[in-house]
């Protein structure tokens, strides 16, 4: 069954002196439990592709009906709602809000879906300790690696129960341990739990790992292969 | 969680938190201080003035007031004075005779208001008798004494035992003078009235105006509390028929007055250092807002909506300025506790200060009422300042944020 049904997607950056076409007509369709990887050379609109699905920067033409919903058809307050209750997110430069510890940056979506305390406190625990970081949920990202932190990262996207995952580039600022690491927990969770991850990425080992993966070259898909 | 985030990140950035902080405090501390101080300074203004020079409650014949005639007494003004000293409240009851006339030495004279008063009862209503510098107070001379101002003594070059003359018009308007020796010197914290005040008896002054037995020209009453005199008054009132009962607000309406404006003055002068540091205070949000710009947008990207957004930086800026804010009220009013009881000594100053009527010796008085605003104000400052910052924050865009390296 697909989640996400993509149709004809067009996204141009307008400048004054020149017009780029980041996005140019995607039809793409996902299923329910895929891990997929969007594959690039660099500007080749993978970020944009991505934040377009994500719900954070409108599409010039063309439709994502996530569940039947026609995202960029809702108001904007409604997409950030959206979000918060149907996506999660990695990005690559981590993101976790330093002042918190590991465990109040997974409770912090939660708090902001409005969950009791007691709820997301067991939570952020189970899902910190599903990334390997039971013994450190105290730390504030400052006293992480970056393997660490983007572990916080996924057990944060995964916490708000999301439909899929957008990982830009998650991999990026880690070595290949972490790599490796952060990889085997991201296809536990897809495998046993059925969590569905889109990651956009140059690494070849993230490539090796994915069940699909789409190659984009000018905004466009150039190959779409599933393993 | 919002409260919790804002508070730690008040601290990310300690130094310029301090620094902004420091400023709140200073800033507030000056102003509760500044204000405590001058409101210590006018209560001792209208205590010195009620309990030196006017009394509570003062009763005259109506054109006595206008005129200062000699001729305006009250007749049988000691029967009503017993009167008055039977009410409740009523702390003591002084009659006076009010000459308005000229005072000589050797040397030179000057215009003068002599005010003729039993010792005994005048101690009762006023502290003259314990602002003696030299002497004292109508004892030690036993015919015809004299008490003046330091002020007037130093200018009609007079001592204790000096003679004076003081020239009047009597009853039916001929000259008349009287020679009395110097029986003591006070000085108050006003030069003005211990220059243009003199005392001497009641019998003396009788005898030399030919003001017939038991008249006076004022009566002043002293209440055990300020807060009586209004009833206290009202009820003289219905006892004296046309006689003019005044309190000491509506003789000296200055006075009054003097009060309400200082109040506004300090508001004013608060509302100033508030808009100093509402500046500091969006000056460090809007580098807050800036240095944080892609974590907002993160904040954006996953769900944070930006009302809320926008409410938590209100939050943040409201505590930075209420923690500087408490900080300076505690330490302003601290400060002020301590000189309730210890007095700043402005006689450097004092001259030109006791020439208004001010004592160099000041004690701050705290208003509680002024600590409740000021701390309502820095609520609302911490709110104003946010303002902008807090728009600017909502119209990043969470795309192009996460984009920043």
């Amino acid at each position: 069954m697909n989640i996400i049904e993509i149709k004809d997607l067009v996204k141009i950056y307008d400048s004054t002196e020149i017009e780029v076409t980041a996005v140019n007509h995607i039809n793409l369709n996902f299923e329910k439990g895929e891990f997929s990887a969007v594959v690039g050379p660099s500007g080749s609109g993978k970020t944009t592709f991505l934040n377009l699905l994500g719900g954070l920067d409108r599409p010039t033409a063309g439709h994502i009906m996530i569940d039947g919903i026609d995202l960029w058809s809702l108001k904007p307050r409604q997409i950030t709602d959206f979000r918060l209750h149907n996506i999660g997110f990695v990005f690559q430069s981590y993101n976790l809000l330093p002042v918190l510890t590991a465990k109040e940056n997974v409770e912090f979506i939660m708090d902001l879906q409005g969950w009791p305390k007691a709820e997301r406190e067991k939570r952020a625990k189970e899902l910190l300790e599903a990334v390997g970081l039971g013994d450190r949920i105290h730390s504030r990202p400052g006293k992480l690696s970056g393997g660490q932190q983007q572990r916080v990262a996924v057990a944060r996207a995964l916490a708000s129960k999301p439909k899929f995952i957008l990982a830009d580039e998650p991999t990026a600022n880690l070595d290949s341990h972490s790599t490796e690491n952060l990889l085997d927990i991201m296809e536990k969770l897809n495998r046993e739990e059925g969590i569905t991850f889109i990651f956009s990425t140059h690494d070849a080992r993230v490539v090796k790992k994915a069940h699909r993966v789409i190659t984009l070259e000018d905004g466009k898909v150039l190959s779409d292969e599933k393993k | 969680m919002l409260i919790q985030v804002s508070w730690r990140n008040i601290w990310r950035s300690r130094t310029r938190s301090l620094v902004v902080l420091t400023a709140i405090t200073l800033g507030i501390m000056a102003g509760v201080f500044s204000t405590a101080f001058m409101k210590g300074m006018m209560d001792k203004r209208v205590e010195t003035a009620i309990h030196t020079e006017l009394a509570h409650i003062q009763i005259h014949d109506s054109l006595f007031r206008k005129t200062a005639e000699l001729r305006y007494y009250m007749p049988g003004a000691d029967v009503l004075a017993r009167k008055i000293d039977t009410l409740p409240h009523v702390e003591g009851v002084t009659q006076r005779i009010i000459v308005q006339s000229m005072i000589s030495s050797a040397e030179t004279g000057a215009g003068v208001k002599i005010m003729g008063v039993r010792p005994d009862d005048e101690r009762k209503v006023t502290d003259i008798a314990q602002q003696m510098v030299n002497g004292k107070y109508f004892e030690g001379i036993k015919r015809n004494p004299v008490v003046i101002g330091q002020k007037l003594a130093h200018k009609l070059n007079v001592r204790v035992r000096s003679k004076v003359v003081i020239t009047l018009q009597d009853m039916d308007n001929n000259l008349t003078a009287g020679a009395f020796r110097v029986a003591g010197i006070y000085k108050t914290s006003n030069t003005a009235y211990d220059e243009s005040n003199v005392f001497v008896r009641y019998e003396d002054l009788a005898r030399l105006t030919d003001l017939p037995a038991g008249a006076c020209h004022e009566i002043a009453i002293r209440v055990d509390n300020d807060l009586n005199t209004v009833s206290v008054q009202q009820k003289i009132k219905k006892t004296t028929g046309s006689l003019e009962v005044m309190n000491w607000k509506e003789i000296s309406p200055e006075l009054s007055y003097i009060t309400v404006v200082m109040d506004q003055y300090m508001y004013i002068f608060i509302l100033i250092i508030l808009l100093a540091l509402l500046f500091g205070i969006i000056n460090t949000m809007l580098m807050v807002i800036l240095e944080r710009h892609k974590e907002i947008g993160m904040l954006l990207a996953i769900g944070m909506s930006r009302p809320r957004i926008f409410f938590m930086i209100i939050i943040e800026t409201v505590l930075l300025s209420l923690t500087g804010g408490i900080t300076g009220i505690i330490l302003g009013t601290l400060i002020s506790k301590y000189f309730e009881s210890h007095y700043i000594n402005l006689s450097m100053f004092g001259k030109g200060l006791e020439q208004l009527g001010f004592s160099s010796l000041v004690n701050t008085s705290i208003d509680p009422e002024m600590v409740i605003s000021v701390t309502i104000l820095v609520i609302f400052t911490g709110i104003i300042a946010a303002v902008y910052p807090a728009l600017k924050a909502i119209k990043y865009d969470p795309a192009e944020a996460l984009r920043i390296e």
